[in-house]
C-alpha cells in the first residue's frame, strides 16, 4: 500500500520531467532563462506554461541557444535574482563555457539536468557522458535514482547553491526517469517556500548602495587564489550539504546523505553506482541476500563534491568492488567514478579491495538484472580468490566486434 | 524481483494513445493504493508506426528501471500488429494476451500460435466508435486490462477516470460519460472463449 512519508504530502503519479517542474513552480525562481532539448524539454516547457497562466510570477526567458540561456542565467542571478535553468546532453556542451563562467564569478544557479549520452553518432536517449564531461566545471553535482530524489533534491539544491556560492546541477537519468511515471509524494507550496526561504545575497550587481566589480581580468597576482578559494568551496560544500539534508529530513521525513549505503554495512561485494540503475541493483542485492551472499550498494548522490573521505571509510570491509560508469572518459585509463572511487580509497591507505570498472548503458542500452547479477557473480569470484580482478575497463551488454 | 510485481506491454501504433493508456492505466492504478510505473518505448515518432510502452504494478516500492521483457499481460490496440510484430516475446506459457478484435480467441491463438486460454479478446474499436463516437480503443482496453489482471478495483477506476476526464472535459460532458461507458462495456465483454 503506498504511504506518504511526511504527514502533509500528497501523493502523485507524475514522471520525472514533471517532478521538476513542480520542484521549480514551488520554488518559484525570479528568473528562468532556458532552452528546450529533448529529454529535458518538457522540464522548461511545463514551466513556461505556469509563467504564461500566472501560476507563478518567475520571469520567463526564451532564449536562441543554451549558451545565451547559461549566460542570462547568469545576468540574472549576477543581478540579484534567484535564477535557475534546464537542458541536457548537447545543450550542456554549449553552455560549456559559461559553466566555468557561473562558477568561478560563485553564482548560485540551480541547473535541472536530464543525462543524456552525447552525439556523434547522435543519440537521444540516456547516459552519464554530458554531466561527467561538466565534472571540473565547478558545479556541485546532485544526481537522482528516481523521481522522488530528483524532487527532494530540487529543493534542497537552491538551499545549497545559495549557502556553498556555487552552481548546482540536479540530474535524472534521460527517459529512464524523466519519462517514467512513478508514484512521488510531493509537499505543499507553502512547506517548500519555507524551506527554501527568500534569497537574500550578500553582493548583487543591482545593489547600487554597494556597487562591486564581477568579472573582471584577473592574472597571475590573484587568478591562483580565486582558483583555489573555488576549489575550497567545493570541498567545504560537503558539509554544507549534509546540514541541509539534516534540514530537509526534520522538514519532510526523508533522509539523504552524500551517498547512500544499501546494506553495505557487512557486505563483502559491493557495486558502486549513480543514478537509476542502483534502483534495479537493489532488487538484485535482495536477491542475493535471500540466499546469503552478503551484497551491497553505494549509490552515489553527490559526484561533486566527491565524498572521499567518507567513501574510503565505509569501503575499507569490503573484499570485491565494481565501480559502474554510465559514461566513458575515453582517456586511455579508466572511467571518471572508478578514478575517484579508487583514489578515495589508495589516499587513505586502503589497498585490500579489488576494484574492477564496469562501462554500462551508453546511448540508452539497455542494463538489467541479469547484467548486474554476473557482475556480482564476478565479484564474488574475485572475493573467494577463484578470479583475478580485471586489470582493463570491462563493457557491459555491448557488442565488441 | 517480486512475485506479487505485475508488468504489462501496451502495442499500438503512434497516434493510438498506447503511451496514454499506459499514463492512464497507472495513475488510476495508483488510486487504487499501489505503487505503479508507466514509461514509453522511444523511437522515431511517426503516425502509425508500431509503438510500445509498459507499466508495473506492485504492493512494495518499485525500484526496478530496466525494460519488461517478461510481461504478465500484453495489450494489443491494433490486431494488424499481429503480423509484423513479435507481440508475444516474453509471455511464456502463463502470460496473457488482450486483443481489439472481432475474431475470437481461438482464431487469435491460431494465428499467434499460442494457448488459447491464455487470449483475450474484447471489440474495444467497435465498443469506442459507439460509446465515445471515434475509434481510439485505448480507454476501453483499460477497462478489459482491469478485468483480465483481476485484482483491481473497476469501481475505484471509473471513479477516479471519471474525475480525471472532469477536470479536463469540463465543456464537453458527452466525452466523460463516453469514455466511462468504453471502459465499463470492455470490463463487461472481454472475454476468452
Amino acid at each position: 500500500m503506498i504511504k506518504t512519508v511526511y504527514s502533509k504530502g500528497k501523493l502523485v503519479a507524475k514522471t520525472g520531467n514533471e517532478v521538476m517542474a513542480e520542484a521549480m513552480r514551488q520554488i518559484e525562481p525570479d528568473v528562468v532563462a532556458a532552452y528546450p532539448i529533448t529529454p529535458a524539454t518538457e522540464i522548461v516547457q511545463i514551466f513556461s506554461q505556469f509563467v504564461a497562466d500566472g501560476v507563478v510570477k518567475s520571469k520567463y526567458v526564451a532564449v536562441e541557444s543554451e549558451h545565451s540561456a547559461m549566460s542570462a542565467t547568469i545576468a540574472a542571478c549576477a543581478a540579484g535574482a534567484r535564477a535557475m535553468t534546464g537542458t541536457s546532453s548537447q545543450g550542456l556542451c554549449l553552455m560549456w563555457e559559461m559553466l566555468y563562467i557561473a562558477s568561478g564569478l560563485r553564482l548560485p544557479i540551480v541547473m535541472a539536468e536530464v543525462n543524456r549520452a552525447i552525439s556523434a553518432p547522435i543519440n537521444i536517449h540516456g547516459d552519464q557522458s554530458d554531466t561527467m564531461g561538466a565534472r571540473d566545471s565547478g558545479w556541485i553535482q546532485i544526481y537522482s535514482e528516481n523521481s522522488q530524489e530528483a524532487y527532494d533534491n530540487m529543493i534542497q539544491a537552491v538551499k545549497i547553491a545559495e549557502k556553498a556560492k556555487l552552481p548546482t546541477m540536479v540530474t535524472t537519468d534521460g527517459f529512464i526517469i524523466s519519462h517514467c511515471m512513478e508514484v512521488v509524494e510531493l509537499y505543499p507550496d507553502q512547506d517548500v517556500k519555507t524551506f527554501v526561504g527568500e534569497y537574500k545575497p550578500e553582493r548583487y550587481l543591482l545593489d547600487t548602495k554597494k556597487p562591486y566589480t564581477l568579472g573582471s581580468i584577473d592574472l597571475q597576482d590573484y587568478y591562483f587564489e580565486h582558483r583555489y578559494q573555488l576549489a575550497q568551496a567545493m570541498r567545504d560544500a560537503k558539509n554544507i550539504i549534509l546540514d541541509i539534508a539534516k534540514d530537509f529530513e526534520q522538514s519532510f521525513g526523508r533522509k539523504y546523505d552524500l551517498y547512500e549505503k544499501y546494506k553495505l554495512e557487512d557486505a563483502e561485494i559491493v557495486i558502486v553506482v549513480i543514478g537509476s540503475a542502483a534502483g534495479t541493483a537493489k532488487v538484485v542485492v535482495d536477491e542475493l541476500r535471500a540466499k546469503g551472499v552478503k551484497a551491497g550498494i553505494l549509490k552515489i548522490r553527490v559526484f561533486r563534491p566527491f565524498p572521499v573521505e567518507q567513501i574510503a571509510k565505509d569501503l575499507a570491509h569490503v573484499k570485491a568492488i565494481a565501480v559502474m560508469d554510465r559514461a566513458d572518459s575515453c582517456s586511455g585509463a579508466y572511467a571518471p567514478l572508478y578514478s575517484d572511487v579508487v583514489s578515495s580509497l589508495y589516499s587513505a591507505g586502503i589497498v585490500t579491495p579489488k576494484v574492477e570498472n564496469y562501462v554500462y548503458g551508453l546511448g540508452g542500452r539497455e542494463i538489467n538484472i541479469e547484467h548486474i547479477m554476473q557482475i556480482y557473480d564476478n565479484l564474488g569470484k574475485i572475493a573467494s580468490g577463484l578470479q583475478k580482478p580485471s586489470s582493463q575497463v570491462e563493457y557491459v551488454n555491448v557488442r565488441k566486434k | 524481483m517480486s512475485a506479487k510485481m505485475i508488468e504489462v506491454r501496451w502495442h499500438g501504433r503512434g497516434g493510438q494513445g498506447a503511451k496514454t493508456a499506459a499514463l492512464l492505466f497507472a495513475e488510476t492504478v495508483m488510486v487504487t493504493g499501489k505503487y505503479i510505473q508507466a514509461f514509453p518505448e522511444y523511437g522515431p515518432e511517426r503516425m502509425g508506426a508500431p509503438v510500445q510502452s509498459f507499466n508495473r504494478i506492485s504492493e512494495d516500492p518499485i525500484t526496478i528501471h530496466s525494460g519488461i521483457t517478461s510481461p504478465n499481460y500484453v495489450v494489443i490496440l491494433d490486431p494488424s500488429l499481429m503480423e509484423s510484430v513479435p507481440v508475444t516475446d516474453g509471455i511464456g506459457q502463463n502470460g496473457k494476451i488482450i486483443v481489439n478484435t472481432s475474431f475470437s480467441p481461438k482464431e487469435i491463438a491460431s494465428q499467434l500460435n499460442i494457448n488459447e486460454a491464455q487470449v483475450y479478446v474484447v471489440n474495444a474499436s467497435q465498443i469506442a466508435q459507439e460509446t465515445i463516437g471515434k475509434n481510439i480503443p485505448n480507454t476501453p482496453m483499460l477497462g478489459a486490462l482491469v478485468k483480465v489482471i483481476g485484482t483491481l478495483d473497476i469501481n475505484r477506476v471509473l471513479e477516479d477516470t471519471k474525475t480525471k476526464l472532469t477536470a479536463k472535459f469540463r465543456h464537453k460532458p458527452e466525452v466523460i460519460d463516453g469514455n466511462i461507458a468504453s471502459i465499463k462495456r470492455a470490463y463487461d465483454e472481454v472475454k476468452n472463449q
